[in-house]
């Protein structure tokens, strides 16, 4: 009995093998469509992060037609579920896989180096093989326009920011922001609240109540939900949306909001692996390359604040203007960033100091 | 409005969810039965709550299918654990996955949707007092039913002779069988209404608070209210105490922290049921009286021919 369970066992595991076996033969054929694979890390109806990714995928799809054939895995949680699930795109004939978050970056690893003849691409991550690249967009930058905007419309010169977790991606956001509301308006300061959550629509509107009973009159957001950008329309205050265009949630409070644009990078990258030019690069793109944009400006702005945003945008996309311009100070008032000089690569990846202008303290 | 009565406005805002899903899991746990689901069941309410308004233009209608869906929900818990005589710990969990599965699939056409909130509902005359007369008296429909449920269960668990029943359910289901009572009716009831204040307590999320429909929007308030009904030790006015307290710190906290206290913010997140959990053990010390309110036979299979 117990034998002729695992025999049947193995037999049902050499026939689940059988069609992989096959996928991996066909992948030689020269005709054969090139099969793509995406790990998203939430449902693609997201509307902000993974909703902008699988926009990207079906630019991809519209632009080859039948030369690709594209498939996506939702709500991919990040750990050991992630391997498998990279682990069977890759078995299953893929010849390009984007993994599209933070957490994926050590099961996209371990994945790549297991097979050498599959193309990866992991997003926002630093790790890299001869067969992974890693992409990642400045956000920051929209967040330096977001300032601008910002600058313009405060009348009680407080700015009230919704952050997530203290990490560096977000604290680069607030310091952007920062530094380019206060070249404007240097009495300008920001209140930052963590809400230590990516998603919690409910909390995140508390938290803009609490910033706008504390006297906020703009809201800054580095979280995901529309809920803030509803509280700042009945509240009356004005707001910036996050990753997608939340304008429906408020049409008056909403002045703008920094949208991530994936497609023309998967375009060019799925380009390259058709061609055969492709190699590991590491891509980290912002306004100039269109992988950072800024959803259409409301109509209700004052004229200056819009020409100011569109002058910074230009400034920034042929590199005269750079988000972090010396001289930046950070709260104690030391200069951290000399005049004529800019804050690297380096030291925006890392940065765990908040600039001049912020209240209260990083949470370490 | 000044701004204590805002910060009390979303105070009540915090604590009304949880309160609506700690007493239905509370009326539940009393008849004996467990269901880990409150967070599947709040999600359903808060979809078909959002579509049903969405779709028809009002509440009247959102809030009623609410509360038919999460008690659907908690039908199919009925029926796989009294009557099929599933282990009432794993289904649970399993509700609360199938919930968050479900939901995303009724809500992907709501994504994205805005909604007008939920009206408040102004008592003539009191609700201009002020500081407490808008916290008080200028709110919504759902909240004074959040309020009027609380004495509702305590009336019913303290004062009539069904509260008796299902209480002698939850404590001795076999003596109440041999008594003649029908075990599984009273549990189902039980159960029902339990998931029928999740769906309201989800329904509030949607409508109310953030009038919008997202993926599992609920965020892990099931679990809090789930938490709250033990430290409360079953005690429908220590639930009530328990959910504004844990509204209390949150907006608190978040006061705190936007007027540049120094306190780290992970601390800060944590301080709500930090505070709620330290309270509600501190009044409920006495472990005796502990043990008389715990109903007996909680989570445990009960099947009259055996």
């Amino acid at each position: 009995m117990r034998i002729n369970r695992r025999r049947f066992t193995q037999l049902s595991l050499a026939a689940a093998a059988t069609p992989a076996a096959f996928a991996i033969g066909g992948k030689a054929r020269a005709a054969d469509p090139l099969k793509i694979g995406f790990v998203y890390v939430g449902p693609i109806g997201d509307h902000g992060w993974t909703y902008q990714h699988d926009q990207g995928r079906l630019a991809v799809e519209e632009e080859f037609g039948d030369q690709v054939e594209t498939s996506f895995v939702e709500n991919v949680s990040e750990g050991a579920d992630a391997e498998r699930v990279i682990n069977q795109l890759a078995t299953t004939g893929h010849g390009l896989i984007f993994t599209t978050s933070f957490g994926f970056m050590n099961p996209t690893l371990k994945v790549a180096k297991r097979h050498p003849d599959v193309r990866f691409e992991h997003a926002t991550g630093y790790k890299r093989a001869d067969n992974l690249a890693t992409y990642a967009a400045r956000f920051y930058e929209g967040r330096t326009v977001s300032g601008i905007l910002a600058a313009h419309v405060t009348k009680t010169n407080t700015i009230g920011y919704i952050a997530s977790f203290p990490i560096p991606e977000v604290v680069r956001g607030i310091g952007a922001f920062t530094v380019a509301a206060r070249r404007i308006n240097p009495d300008l300061q920001v209140k930052v609240v963590w809400v230590n959550s990516w998603y919690d629509p409910g909390k995140e509107a508390d938290a803009a109540k609490a910033l706008i009973d504390q006297g906020a009159d703009v809201l800054l957001q580095h979280t995901d939900s529309p809920a803030p950008v509803q509280v700042a329309e009945e509240r009356g205050v004005k707001c910036v949306g996050q990753a997608s265009d939340m304008s429906r949630f408020g049409p008056t409070a909403h002045m703008t909001a920094v949208v991530d644009d994936w497609a023309p990078y998967y375009k060019e990258r799925v380009k390259l692996a058709l061609d055969g030019g492709w190699s590991a690069t590491d891509t980290w793109g912002g306004l100039a390359s269109g992988m950072v944009k800024l959803s259409p400006f409301n109509g209700n702005l004052p004229a200056e604040a819009i020409s100011d945003a569109e002058a910074a945008i230009a400034a920034i996309e042929s590199g005269e203007r750079h988000a972090f311009d010396g001289p930046v100070r950070d709260q104690s008032g030391t200069v951290r960033v000399p005049e004529g000089e800019h804050l690297s690569d380096e030291g925006l990846l890392g940065m765990d100091w908040y600039v001049e202008g912020v209240q209260g303290k990083l949470p370490g | 409005m000044d701004i204590l009565s805002m910060i009390l406005m979303s105070v009540v805002a915090a604590a009304t969810p949880l309160l609506f899903a700690g007493l239905g899991e509370l009326v539940t746990e009393k008849a004996g039965v467990l269901n880990l689901g409150v967070e599947g069941m709040m999600l359903m309410g808060a979809v078909i709550g959002f579509a049903v308004t969405a779709v028809t233009g009002t509440a009247f209608l959102g809030i009623p299918a609410a509360a038919l869906a999460g008690a659907a929900m908690a039908g199919l818990f009925a029926l796989l654990t009294l009557n099929l005589l599933a282990n009432q710990v794993a289904t649970g969990l399993a509700l609360t996955l199938f919930g968050v599965g479900l939901s995303s699939l009724i809500g992907q056409d709501f994504v994205g949707t805005p909604l007008d909130r939920l009206p408040q509902l102004d008592i003539p005359g009191l609700s201009t007092v002020p500081v407490i007369g808008p916290v008080l008296f200028g709110q919504d429909a759902l909240v004074y039913l959040s309020l009027l449920a609380v004495g509702g269960v305590v009336w019913f668990l303290a004062r009539t002779r069904a509260g008796l029943v299902l209480k002698a359910v939850g404590e001795n289901p076999a003596a109440a069988h041999r008594l003649g009572h029908s075990v599984l009716g009273v549990r189902w009831l039980a159960v029902l209404f339990g998931g029928a204040m999740s769906g309201i307590g989800g329904a509030y999320l949607s409508l109310a608070y953030t009038p919008l429909w997202a993926e599992n929007m609920t965020a892990g308030r099931g679990w809090i209210a789930l938490a709250l009904v033990v430290f409360a030790t079953w005690r429908p006015g220590r639930v009530l105490l328990g959910a504004y307290l844990f509204g209390g710190v949150t907006i608190a906290q978040l006061h705190a922290q936007s007027a540049g206290i120094d306190i780290p913010s992970q601390f800060m997140s944590m301080l709500p049921y930090v505070a709620t959990i330290l309270v509600l053990v501190l009044i409920s010390r006495d472990a005796t009286r502990i043990r008389l309110n715990a109903p007996a036979s909680i989570g445990k299979v009960f099947h009259p021919g055996g």
